[in-house]
Parts: structure tokens; C-alpha cells; sequence
């Protein structure tokens, strides 16, 4: 009796989830209110969090709340500290947050919410969270080592570079994808550039206060940080409005790229505190913040979604990114559902602070969950948008043509009606000349919040403001990342550098650094620079790259959650990790074979080679190349593009035959083979016997 | 009541701090008197200057 009255609340929440699941789901023709997906997805992840990460912490990992953490046995009160639970969530949840889950939800909306919000609940319970989880309990287990170290001591050395090298590259293009988000959103925006670039000095005048007038008062600094933040998006609305001030601030994209890539090598060998660090205090906060606010603006407003729950795109046809709904939607919503990235998180700073054992589910599990409920939101703010709009702003611009009354025309062939005053009034409301072509998922999403905010607080009035302190939220932490990437990246290559040249190894070496550096913002650049001249508009080459690369990862860390659990002898719950596995390794490879060999050019690298090259021997030239040498470019991307396919698939392979082989291994032998650190606590020996 | 609440403070101002990469600087010289009373403690400067530059000096990444 008693056990059953415990459950009979899970009950009611699990039918209650059900019917909004099912309500969304089937339902045709009519608008549905955002706040139906809000209670479904949590729904879902109140169910998935009180039974099935129970099941994995209890019977699959059996985490022991008597055995000594990294934490204890390291205590140093510096990196090694055990903190409270909560408090450890926050520092994880705000580690794993970034722009993933804002962008891919809103790139996936061409084919309608519900593709895009059953495979965020779905991928979210099944793998990404279970991947977060299981990586910081082997990482924990081992002293909280890296996930390339874990490899290396679970796999083998060879895997272990090799999970190196591909983490590298994972990287550049994390960078690459990221910046060109910005250059998106800043193209011939006086407005936004001009609030993003002040965000510089504003940073620089924080991070000398902290070390010579106050040293070390985050609090403080920070409240002036926000109130120079607001100054700029104000004044940004001045610039924008100034016709002597405007064309100061109005870049093209190419001009852009050209600053971001000098940006990024200045910003990543500056000292730490001057620039780095006060704009990760600012970003940090303003991210969370954001977060919050949006959620409570969702349920407060309680919005209509636009978005038909699945349009004629599913096909493949879309022009935001092409190709079919398997594998590309699944390739383009990565963090939100499943991100190969966390492992690192997971395997980071988090382990090395965790008090108990048993806290894990809240701060693995639990942290994903968390993140995967951003995704969901990103997908309403998109969804609650005009269709019309929102495929004026996320298609290219070859496709939409030069005007808005172009740009109307050919949407409305879509099926999705919408005017060229529409288009131009939509601008017009929120500060920027245009809106058309600005993929990249940054302007939608603000659009979306705009409209969230708006009606909160300020009206119409105040659109211009909430969309540039969405433009501005989003760059703020996405130029950190560039910034602590460059400088991640750096030392990476002067790691493997200095396997061959040993004085690259040493990091207090001034060219060594400078080389390293401008190394590793050449190579994202040159990807960032490729993506903005692009012909299919740069994102639809780039963030399936970014997925594919993304989600092999999470792939390599699952194969080596199983190859623990097979050395634990527990393989008969390997396929709690198994069939995650095996999902991203068939959306991974199939979408990489595609994007290498796909005859259609919108999908296929060598296609588009071949397209190009074609039209050469014509002797024609192919939008948007103006000359010969263009057109060789276009091809030497695509071709690059295509070898960085094969590369991340042969990534993946070779990780899985090591993988199965360390699995096999550990089968055959009778007792368990794990090699983890301290010993289990007295208690759990007795339940094991 | 308002212990409650003081204790609530506390732990938002720490949840903060440690999202930048701060640990508490309390518990850190807690540690060291408890652990190690022959060894210099840090200054809450040099203990945020440590840290800051453990945080982004080390080079590890950013999540996307």
C-alpha cells in the first residue's frame, strides 16, 4: 500500500504529461498555446529524473553515498572542495549552457515544433542526460581525470590521441560556427555592433577595477558591468538613429569576419583578468539571468505558437538547411537532446567538487535535464514567431532575392503567407534595416524574445530594446567562448606541437604562443571566413558539421561509459548505454556519408565540387563566385569540408573497433576489471555480497 | 526565519561565484588552518588571482 500511494503522484504527473504530449501531438490546424509543450517536456522530465536516472544510479552504476569523492581525498580548498549540492548544480549547469541549445531548436523549426520537440525529450532522456551522468561518475570514480585521458587509460593510447585530435577539431569548428553566428547577427546592424564592441571597454574597465581598485569584488564589479550593459544597448538605439554615427557602425559580413579573427588572437593572448575574465562574470550572469527570465516570461505570457507542428520541409526541402529529417534534424538539435561537448564538463572542474556520490543524479542527470529545457524554450521563442518571418529571416539570401518585396514573394510560394510591409515593419519595430537572410538562429531567437519581453514590460515601444539585449546576451558569451577556446585550443596544439618541435611545448615562451595562437585562430577563421562567403549562406555547410562532430563525441563517450561498464562486469544493463550509442553512431555516420556523397549540392560536399567544377570547364561562373579564382575557393571549401566529414567518421569508427575490442576484452575475464580509485565503503561490499 | 534566509544568501552568493570558477574563500581557510596550519594562507586577493588564472590560463573550453 504504501509503496503504491508513493507512486501514485508520479502517476498523475506521468498521465498528466501524457495528455499534453498527446494534445500537442495530434493536434492539427489549429494554433496551440506554448504553455501545452512547457507542461509535456516537464512532465517528461519529472517522470524521466524520479525512475530512470534512479535506475541507472541505483542498479547500472550503484553509486555509494559512504564512499570517499576526489574531493575529500584531494582536498586542496582550490580545485578539489566538496560543495553543496545545489550549489555545485548552479556551477555545472552554468559550464554546460551556452549557445547550442538557443540555435539548433530554431534552426530545426523550418520543419514545424514537434520533429524538433520530441527528438529534444527523447534524445534528452535517453542519451544526452544519461551521458552527462555516467561520464561524472566514471570520471569521479578515477580522481576526476579528462574525458582524453579516460579514453586513453580505458581504451588504449592510440584511441586516446585519437580522441585528442578529433576533440581539436571539434573545437575549431565550435569556434568557427559560433562567430559566424555573430557576424550574422551584426551584419549592417549599427545597433548591435555597436552595443557588442562595448561590451569591450566596458569588460576592460571591470577587469581593472577588480585587480587594482577593488581586487576581487565579483558582486560589485558586476552590477557596473550591467549598468554599463544597459548604457550600451541604449545607446546603441542612438547610434542606429544617427545618420553621422550609423555608417560608422554598419560592417558587411566579410568586414566583420576580418575583425572577429584579429579580435580573437588579441583577446586570447592578453592577460586573463583584463578582458577574459570580467566578460565571462558578465556573460555568466547575464546568460542566467536571461534563462530565467524567459521561462517566467513564457508562462506569464502564456503565447499562441505560429509554427504549423510540422511543415511541408520534413521532406528535406527546407531552405534554413538541407536535407531529409533522418539524419539532419537529429544532427541539428545537438545540445538540448544529446551534446558530445558536456563529457568534457562532466569529466572537468565538476567531479573534482562533488561531495557525495549520490548528488550526481541531481548534477548530471538533472543539469542536462535543466539544459534540455532551454532547448525547448528556444524552440517556443521560434515557433511563436510569424512562419513568414521567420523563413524571411533564417533562408539565404540567393533564394529570398535582394528585396523585401522579393523576399515576401517567394515565401508566400511556400505556403506562408506574409507581405513585404510585414517584413519591413518587423524591422523597422526592433531597430535593424533588415531582417531577411539572418540565419544562424541569434536574430530569430531574439525576435522571439522581444516579442516575449515586450509584452511584459514596455510594449512595442520597447522591441528594438529586447531584441538588441538578445543580440547582445547571446554575442557576450559566444565571444567568451571564442576567446577561452582560442586560448583551450592553444594549448592543445602546442601539446601536440611539441611532440615534434619540443620548444613549442613551452607555454612561457612568447612565439611559441604567438605561433600556437595564430595557428589556431587561422583554422578557425578560415572556416569562419569560408562560411560567410559560402553560396548556400555559411550555416547550412557549418552546423551540420558542428552537429556531426558534436554528437561523435557524445558517441565516444558513451562507447567508453560501456567499456567501464562491461570492465565493472555489470553488462547487462550495457544497454542503457548501447542504444544511445548506436542511435548517434547511425545519425553520425549516415549524415557524414551524406554530407560527403549526396548528389543533390545543397546536401553534398562533392557535389557542390563537382558543380562548380562544371561550370569552370563551361567556362561559366556560379553565384555568388565573381571571378575564376572565386570559384576555385568555392571548391577547395568543399572539398576541405568533405575530408573533415571522412575525418570525423573515421574518428568515430576507429573509437568504436577499440571500443567493442576493450568490451570484449573484459567480457572474457571473470572478475570485474575496472580500475578505479579508493575503495568501496563497507556497506555497499555487504549489499554486493 | 532569518537564519533561513542569511543561510539562503549565503549559498546564492557561493552558487554565484563558483559559476565564474570562484570556490568560497572561507571553506578555503578552513582547509588550510585544519590541514595544513604550517603552510602560509593565501590573501583573499592573491586567492582570487590564483583562481582566475587557474580558471583561464589552464585552457580548458567553453561548452557551445
Amino acid at each position: 500500500m504504501a509503496t503504491l500511494s508513493r507512486h501514485a503522484l508520479w502517476a498523475l504527473v506521468g498521465i498528466f504529461g501524457a495528455f499534453a504530449l498527446a494534445y500537442v501531438a495530434l493536434n492539427r490546424g489549429e494554433t496551440i498555446n506554448a504553455l501545452w509543450i512547457v507542461v509535456a517536456a516537464v512532465s517528461v522530465y519529472l517522470i524521466a529524473y524520479r525512475y530512470y536516472s534512479l535506475f541507472i544510479a541505483n542498479k547500472v552504476m550503484s553509486l555509494d553515498p559512504e564512499r570517499m569523492t576526489p574531493a575529500y581525498r584531494h582536498n586542496d580548498g582550490l580545485d578539489y572542495v566538496p560543495t553543496n549540492k545545489y550549489v555545485l548544480f548552479g556551477h555545472h549547469f552554468a559550464a554546460i549552457a551556452g549557445a547550442g541549445p538557443l540555435v539548433g531548436p530554431v534552426l530545426a523549426a523550418q520543419m514545424g515544433y514537434l520533429p524538433g520537440m520530441l527528438w529534444i525529450l527523447a534524445g534528452v532522456v535517453i542519451a544526452g542526460a544519461v551521458q552527462d551522468f555516467m561520464v561524472l561518475f566514471v570520471s569521479t570514480r578515477r580522481d576526476g581525470r579528462s574525458l582524453g585521458d579516460l579514453v586513453k587509460s580505458e581504451l588504449g593510447p592510440i584511441p586516446g590521441v585519437i580522441a585528442l585530435f578529433g576533440t581539436f577539431m571539434i573545437m575549431v569548428i565550435i569556434l568557427a560556427v559560433l562567430a559566424l553566428i555573430v557576424v550574422k547577427a551584426l551584419a549592417e546592424s549599427p545597433w548591435g555592433t555597436f552595443t557588442v564592441g562595448a561590451t569591450i571597454p566596458i569588460a576592460i574597465f571591470m577587469g581593472l577595477y577588480t585587480r587594482y581598485i577593488r581586487p576581487g569584488r565579483i558582486g560589485e564589479v558586476s552590477v557596473i558591468g550591467f549598468i554599463g550593459l544597459m548604457a550600451a544597448i541604449i545607446g546603441g538605439g542612438q547610434v542606429a538613429a544617427s545618420p553621422t554615427w550609423a555608417p560608422l557602425f554598419t560592417f558587411t559580413g566579410v568586414q566583420l569576419t576580418w575583425m572577429l579573427i584579429g579580435y580573437g588572437f588579441i583577446a586570447s593572448v592578453l592577460p586573463v583578468w583584463l578582458l577574459l575574465a570580467p566578460r565571462d562574470y558578465l556573460s555568466t550572469f547575464l546568460k542566467i539571468g536571461a534563462i530565467l527570465a524567459l521561462a517566467v516570461g513564457i508562462v506569464f505570457v502564456a503565447p499562441e505558437l505560429k509554427m504549423p507542428s510540422v511543415t511541408k520541409f520534413i521532406d528535406g526541402t527546407g531552405p534554413v538547411w538541407a536535407g531529409s529529417l533522418f539524419p539532419f534534424l537529429f544532427i541539428t538539435i545537438a545540445c538540448g537532446a544529446v551534446s558530445g561537448f558536456h563529457s568534457l564538463i562532466s569529466s572537468g572542474t565538476t567531479p573534482k567538487m562533488i561531495e557525495n556520490e549520490s548528488h550526481m543524479r541531481l548534477i548530471g542527470y538533472g543539469g542536462m535535464l535543466m539544459e534540455s529545457f532551454v532547448a525547448i524554450m528556444a524552440l517556443v521563442a521560434a515557433s511563436i514567431i510569424d512562419p513568414g518571418i521567420y523563413f524571411a529571416m533564417n533562408s539565404p539570401l540567393a533564394v529570398l532575392g535582394p528585396t523585401a518585396a522579393s523576399a515576401a514573394q517567394v515565401i508566400s510560394s511556400w505556403g506562408f503567407v506574409v507581405t513585404p510591409e510585414v517584413l519591413t515593419q518587423t524591422a523597422a519595430a526592433v531597430g535593424e534595416n533588415t531582417i531577411i537572410a539572418r540565419a544562424g538562429g541569434a536574430p530569430t531567437l531574439a525576435v522571439g524574445m522581444a516579442q516575449i519581453f515586450s509584452v511584459m514590460f514596455g510594449g512595442t515601444a520597447m522591441m528594438g530594446f529586447w531584441y538588441h539585449f538578445a543580440i547582445l546576451f547571446e554575442a557576450l558569451f559566444i565571444l567568451t567562448a571564442v576567446d577561452a577556446g582560442t586560448r583551450a585550443g592553444r594549448f592543445m596544439l602546442q601539446d601536440l606541437l611539441g611532440t615534434f618541435v619540443p620548444v613549442m611545448k613551452r607555454t612561457d615562451s612568447w612565439v611559441g604562443n604567438a605561433i600556437a595562437t595564430a595557428l589556431c585562430v587561422a583554422t578557425w577563421g578560415y572556416f569562419l571566413y569560408q562560411g560567410v562567403v559560402d553560396p548556400l549562406g555559411g550555416i547550412n555547410t557549418l552546423w551540420p558539421l558542428f552537429g556531426i562532430s558534436n554528437q561523435m563525441l557524445a558517441a565516444v563517450a558513451l562507447i567508453l561509459c560501456t567499456v567501464v561498464l562491461f570492465k565493472m562486469k555489470r553488462e547487462r544493463f550495457a544497454w542503457v548505454t548501447v542504444v544511445p550509442t548506436i542511435w548517434l553512431l547511425a545519425c553520425t555516420l549516415t549524415a557524414g556519408w551524406q554530407k560527403m556523397f549526396d548528389p543533390n549540392p545543397k546536401i553534398g560536399f562533392l557535389a557542390q565540387v563537382s558543380r562548380y567544377q562544371d561550370a569552370l570547364a563551361r567556362g561559366e561562373l556560379l553565384a555568388p563566385a565573381k571571378n575564376v579564382g572565386q570559384m576555385q575557393q568555392i571548391i577547395l571549401n568543399n572539398q576541405i569540408d568533405a575530408g573533415l566529414s571522412l575525418f570525423f567518421m573515421l574518428v568515430v569508427v576507429s573509437i568504436l573497433f577499440y571500443g567493442v575490442r576493450s568490451c570484449w576484452q573484459a567480457y572474457r575475464v571473470a572478475h570485474p576489471t575496472t580500475q578505479e580509485v579508493g575503495t568501496p565503503s563497507t556497506a555497499s561490499q555487504g549489499a554486493a555480497a | 526565519m532569518f537564519n533561513d534566509l542569511s543561510r539562503l544568501g549565503k549559498y546564492l552568493g557561493q552558487a554565484a561565484r563558483l559559476m565564474v570558477g570562484l570556490p568560497d574563500y572561507d571553506t578555503y581557510v578552513a582547509h588550510m588552518k585544519a590541514t595544513h596550519p604550517d603552510r602560509p594562507v593565501m590573501s583573499y586577493e592573491a586567492f582570487f588571482r590564483e583562481r582566475q588564472e587557474a580558471r583561464y590560463g589552464g585552457g580548458t573550453g567553453r561548452c557551445c
